[in-house]
């Protein structure tokens, strides 16, 4: 930190705030106060969004990398197509055929309208989380087929030859240590599931990138919301990183 | 249809080869029938389109049709994409403080669609406790949020009136909001005519709803919009505009 | 006779695949088209981009390794939709001013040029770290045995340094080029043409969406699964002759 106020990055600093000041004072900024509820509300959508994709995911990612590392073929191939569809085309068709294609799907029958769920289906979230959970799952289960088959063999081997039932290596050693491989590659997937949160917008979904669209459809103004938009998401990429890079400050990183 | 295009194309072609003027008038993206929609062939088609040649024809104009996302046309004007908008795009207050509008070129009620078989009508009553769909940055929009938002239980913003329209057949929203033209085209669908049906005309109010269609052009761009008018004026006095009307729709849709 | 229609009905969704009118076949053979031009674009742009942005943060001077971090930072961040967004409108906007000011009229900026100069800048902050990564991976005795041999710097890098740094670079590279495969779908939300736009313009007109989202949906698989593959043997060859690699 000592080092870091080097007389050039002074002036930089120096050009940063005054380029800030220069877009509170020019641009305009009067529709600001009016949208502070709205969001407000799209920042916690897009947050609990990234969480809840989070962490399903991962629960799907999991016996996604164990299917291909170490799973009997009828398990490990429809789990390597999965992989291979979530990651060869783009998240926004797949939302897209979620969304429209069940959308249009589920008129046609009656039972679902019927049914105790459909208050929720009605709504666009549920699809939103699903394409991101499936998404998420696809890419890091990749990841941990890469982590699952990186444990080395001989702390297996010796498991098993301690009598160790299945189950309890998997839990005890397997994973952990899979977990472990997978940890630093995870700061940097969940600032890519973040940068993926806005294409919900698309299907209805009011998250921050949908409160800018209609801020700058409202009053057409065009680059303020987008500007404040891009400072936002940088803010939480800055916290994503700083959060993962405490956990692995506390996390001893005894595997080589 | 494709014939349509093809004397629209060839009308085009004329004009383009007598004047030297090109002016791109925008168009939505975003299919609207029965005013502009795309065939397979990727000709658009309408009353819109028609009209867009009409008008330039009359008015000497060398237009070519431009689509351009519906979110983003006002920018594009005003970025000089395009120079003219003729996309439904009803003359308000708003949209006044950010471009200029030529005479009105059509002007029809607003109505409210929704399912079958639900007695509602339209106004506040009827809307109370109902999920409404809007295209974003229309009128409707502009009237549901002023009349409704304080009754319904949620006003969700489409993209495209399509979208709304899509989401109405799948039960995901109670009613939408839109022109009577493009309704009337929608219950006619065989998607539309299955579920869903007019409910009414919603209590007119001016100051929202506007005076009508007008062509968007760019503040201070005086002499196209002599011109237009010019072009207007004389689609009107001459027979044209209620020739390509009687195209489309049963009734005149000048003057509602 | 229920069947009887179902099959009819998904007979008569797949014609709608046909590749003339009424089929709308040909629409998504050419959106797919505008995507592979849009992704060769603006890889190669981010290639350029990255190449010079690896150099600089490696051999540049302080204020130029300053400035090539705050470019990478800031678009590893934002989403590309934001970017893409800001670039599309404030990219015309300028131009246009610019023309203005110079006395020049208004251009029109064609959605493909405007495309690949987004994805291009998107691609080349990760290019750059990919690249710069590719380089530093050079053994050094490697580069400093020619030096010492008196190879001229040009030859140097030509006969040693880049073809070092590509057999490193290749896989990163393969990632980036399925990335900007899958970004020219988000050029749909600004109304561009490509696959994903033109699906959802046929699935919209003709309501046959499962039929629409999942033929494309096999037309990106296959340019991702046939690109993978291409990568994997440009690869191989250029790994000919060196050691195999650890993990």
């Amino acid at each position: 930190m000592r080092n870091f106020w080097l007389p050039h990055r002074i002036v930089m600093a120096a050009l940063g705030v005054a380029v800030l000041i220069w877009c509170v004072l020019t641009l305009r900024w009067d529709w600001l106060p009016n949208y502070l509820g709205l969001a407000a509300m799209g920042i916690w959508r897009t947050i609990w969004l990234l969480v809840l994709s989070l962490v399903l995911g991962m629960m799907l990612a999991i016996p996604l990398g164990l299917a291909q590392a170490a799973g009997p073929r009828w398990l490990a191939w429809p789990a390597r197509g999965f992989c291979t569809v979530i990651r060869g085309t783009p998240l926004l068709l797949q939302l897209w055929l979620l969304y429209y294609g069940l959308g249009s799907l589920f008129p046609t029958i009656p039972w679902i309208r019927q049914s105790d769920l459909w208050p929720i289906l009605r709504q666009a979230w549920p699809y939103g989380l699903l394409a991101l959970t499936l998404s998420f799952a696809g890419y890091e289960g990749e990841v941990m087929r890469g982590a699952f088959r990186g444990v080395v063999k001989g702390q297996i081997e010796a498991a098993t030859a301690m009598g160790m039932p299945r189950l309890t290596l998997l839990r005890r050693i397997w994973l952990p240590q899979a977990l472990h491989r997978a940890l630093p590659t995870l700061g940097g997937e969940t600032v890519l599931q973040l940068k993926a949160t806005p294409l919900v917008a698309t299907i209805t979904v009011v998250d921050i990138y949908a409160v800018a669209g209609r801020v700058r459809q409202d009053t057409f103004i065009t680059y303020e919301p987008l500007l404040l938009l891009a400072v936002v998401y940088m803010a939480i990429t800055g916290i994503i990183v700083l959060l993962f890079r405490h956990f692995e400050r506390r996390l001893p990183s005894r595997v080589a | 249809m494709k014939k349509l295009a093809l004397t629209l194309a060839a009308a085009l072609m004329m004009s383009g080869a007598a004047m030297a003027e090109t002016v791109k008038v925008g168009i939505a993206a975003e299919p609207y029938p029965p005013f502009a929609s795309p065939d397979a062939s990727g000709n658009w088609t309408g009353w819109e389109v028609e009209m867009i040649g009409a008008v330039c024809k009359a008015a000497e104009l060398d237009c070519v049709v431009t689509p351009v996302a519906w979110d983003g046309i006002i920018p594009a004007l005003n970025s000089g994409q395009i120079d003219a908008i003729m996309a439904s795009m009803s003359v308000t207050e708003e949209r006044l403080k950010a471009i200029d509008f030529s005479d009105v070129y059509y002007n029809t009620p607003t109505m409210i669609a929704g399912p079958k078989g639900v007695e509602m009508t339209a106004d506040a009553a009827g809307m109370t406790g109902k999920i409404i769909g809007v295209q974003v940055s229309t009128i409707h929009e502009a009237y549901a949020q002023k009349h409704f938002k304080d009754v319904a239980a949620e006003i969700k913003i489409y993209q495209t009136q399509d979208e709304a329209n899509q989401d109405l057949v799948a039960g995901r929203i109670d009613a939408t909001q839109a022109d009577s033209i493009a309704l009337d085209a929608f219950v006619d669908s065989p998607d539309g005519a299955a579920c869903c049906e007019l409910k009414g005309t919603v209590p007119d109010d001016p100051e929202v709803l506007g005076l009508g269609v007008g062509v968007g052009l760019r503040k201070g761009d005086d002499a196209l919009k002599a011109k237009f008018n010019a072009g207007i004026a004389k689609v009107l006095a001459d027979g044209t505009h209620a020739e390509i009307s009687k195209k489309y729709f049963k009734s005149s849709i000048y003057g509602g | 006779m229920e069947t009887l229609a179902g099959a009819a009905a998904a007979a008569s969704t797949l014609e709608l695949l046909q590749l003339s009118p009424p089929g709308w076949g040909a629409n998504l053979l050419q959106g797919l088209w505008n995507s592979i031009l849009i992704a060769c674009g603006a890889f190669a742009l981010g290639l350029g981009l990255g190449t010079l942005g690896a150099f600089g943060k490696l051999y540049g001077g302080l204020i130029t390794r300053d400035l090539l971090a705050i470019y990478t930072t800031v678009v590893r961040a934002v989403p590309e939709l934001v970017l893409i967004l800001i670039l599309y409108y404030a990219v015309t906007d300028a131009v246009n001013q610019t023309l203005i000011a110079v006395g020049y009229g208004r251009i029109q900026i064609s959605g493909l040029a405007a495309g690949i100069a987004v994805l291009g800048v998107v691609q080349g902050a990760y290019a750059t770290e990919v690249l710069r990564g590719a380089i530093q991976a050079v053994p050094a005795g490697q580069i400093e045995a020619a030096r010492a041999m008196g190879m001229p710097p040009a030859l140097l890098a030509r006969r040693v340094t880049l073809p070092l740094m590509l057999s490193n670079a290749l896989p990163g590279l393969a990632n980036l080029w399925l990335i900007a495969t899958k970004d020219t779908a988000l050029l749909a939300v600004v109304g561009f043409g490509e696959l994903t736009q033109q699906t959802r313009q046929a699935a919209g007109a003709t309501k046959a969406y499962f039929t629409f989202f999942i033929a494309a949906g096999m037309l990106y698989l296959i340019l991702s699964i046939g690109s993978g593959w291409l990568f994997a043997k440009a690869e191989h060859r250029a790994r000919r002759g060196l050691p195999e690699v650890r993990g």
